[in-house]
């Protein structure tokens, strides 16, 4: 699903973030991107979005060289990225009119899409129903999130990509949400891709785990995690055992 | 605010004005009632002719002033080499009292209505522009992002993102400026016109000396002024909902 060969990345100044790394993801498969601030992970994943454009290297999404966002990757931000003036509902349809606008031209939005502005599935899925007449301004950072999911889940992405999603929420709502977003990912089959500084979360959530570190990065670190839909593998040993040793490879590095 | 507390005020306002036209005592402060009964009368008389031009001036400079000053300030708020360009210009102009160019306005278009809306026009413009640049500009990075990962280009950006964003700065230049505006129509009025109700008021409290006459040309003005001010509110209500929910 994801290939990115000899990538070399820099702003600029100071060492590049990436320097000859190669790593790739197959489809249908669950990462988690964990590393400390400035390790780049947060670069690695708006290349993926297609929001920034890779320097030196080759960047292929399902086979494509990736030149501009790919209207099949959704993309989840920590601050939620909604419209203040919309109401949740219209929020959900943002992706859709955005596609409505454009009509299916392949750029914007896939060739075979047909126009919809229906995402009522969604808003009853993710339990927005209640709240699908409010504004953003009216809600938990948690129905937030979901509003913002929604959204992108209306979009019927193969690759959903999410920088630090659940980082501003409170412990909670952050475990009702990667429950539930680990439950979409089983139910969709789409390629997850989560960028986070949480060792917890990136054991949660990620099937295989990618450790940056500090720039520039070379080769990529790969911690296998095949276990995170059993029920109860958040308080099993293997869990435990596996953020220790995560925070030791941190530590290290 | 309560409509209930509106009309007490108007009354109160009422009373004050009754009881200092009977202590004044004299023709040039006459009573409500008298103003009011001349307000009806002259109504029929010309005033409402007089009203409806100051109306109309005051209405077409406030849309032409939208239309330009709102896509050039969100063609500023998104472009920040375009803004670091203009940004000094604006800054020696906004603060300019633009009353000082009635003379020359008056002097390069002469009569009729279109210097008036000229005038008033560049009050509102830069109010316009610059609410409407840094409403712009203020939209997170994170926000347009995070739409551009939905597939928007700048087409759909501008149509879903910038668009809406300005409305609450168009609505409040309009809520800070209406008052200046009607203000500095009246000066604009006094000069090179025979309609309007800068006219009428002067022409009735210093040619004709009719005072309740003049009177009731104050009340109109007033009325201009205040039922601006409540359609941009009631605009508000209508276009900003999401402003007053708690």
């Amino acid at each position: 699903m994801i290939e990115v060969e000899h990538l070399t990345f820099d702003y600029g100044h100071g060492a590049p973030v990436f320097q000859d790394f190669s790593w790739s993801a197959a489809r249908g498969e669950a990462w988690t991107v964990l590393g400390p601030s400035g390790c780049g992970k947060s670069t690695l994943l708006n290349i993926l979005a297609g929001l920034v454009k890779p320097g030196v290297g080759a960047m292929r999404v399902d086979g494509q060289n990736l030149n501009r966002p790919r209207p099949q990757t959704g993309l989840i931000i920590q601050d939620y990225g909604l419209l203040p003036w919309a109401t949740v509902r219209e929020n959900a349809r943002l992706g859709l009119r955005v596609r409505n606008y454009y009509g299916p031209d392949g750029v914007h939005a896939p060739k075979d899409y047909a126009r919809t502005m229906d995402v009522e599935l969604w808003l009853e899925r993710l339990g927005l129903l209640p709240q699908a007449a409010q504004f953003p301004g009216q809600l938990s950072g948690g129905q937030r999130q979901r509003t913002a999911i929604a959204r992108t889940l209306a979009l019927q992405p193969d690759l959903l990509l999410m920088d630090e999603p659940f980082s501003s929420l409170d412990a909670p709502t952050r475990e009702g949400l990667q429950r539930l977003v680990l439950e979409l990912w089983h139910e969709t089959g789409l390629t997850l891709v989560t960028v986070t500084h949480a060792i917890e979360e990136a054991a949660v959530l990620g099937q295989r785990i990618l450790l940056l570190n500090l720039p520039p990065n070379t080769r990529p670190q790969i911690i296998e995690n095949p276990n995170i839909l059993q029920p109860g593998y958040r308080e099993s040993d293997e869990y435990v055992a596996l953020c220790r040793s995560l925070r030791t490879m941190m530590e290290t590095a | 605010m309560k409509r209930r507390d509106l009309l007490l005020a108007t009354l109160a306002l009422l009373v004050i004005w009754q009881i200092a036209a009977m202590l004044v005592n004299q023709p040039i402060l006459p009573t409500p009632v008298q103003v009011g009964a001349a307000f009806v009368e002259e109504l029929g008389k010309g005033l409402a002719g007089h009203f409806l031009a100051s109306l109309w001036r005051v209405i077409a400079s406030t849309l032409l002033s939208i239309l330009l000053a709102a896509p050039a300030g969100l063609a500023l708020g998104q472009s920040k080499r375009a803004n670091d360009f203009f940004a000094p210009l604006i800054y020696i102009l906004y603060p300019i009292p633009k009353v000082v160019f009635v003379p020359i306005v008056l002097l390069f278009l002469g009569i009729g209505d279109f210097p008036k809306i000229v005038i008033i026009f560049l009050i509102l413009f830069f109010q316009i522009l610059v609410l409407v640049r840094d409403q712009a500009a203020g939209l997170r990075p994170e926000l347009i992002r995070s739409v551009r990962s939905l597939g928007a280009g700048r087409m759909a950006l501008f149509r879903f993102v910038y668009l809406p964003a300005s409305i609450p700065g168009i609505l409040t230049a309009l809520r800070q400026s209406v008052g200046t505006a009607v203000a500095v129509l009246y000066i604009a009025e006094l000069f090179a016109t025979q309609k309007g109700l800068g006219y009428y008021i002067y022409l009735n409290g210093n040619t004709l000396f009719n005072y309740p006459a003049m009177y009731a040309g104050v009340v109109a003005m007033s009325i201009l002024g205040l039922g601006l001010y409540f359609a941009v509110d009631w605009l508000e209500r209508k276009l900003c909902p999401w402003l007053f929910v708690s």
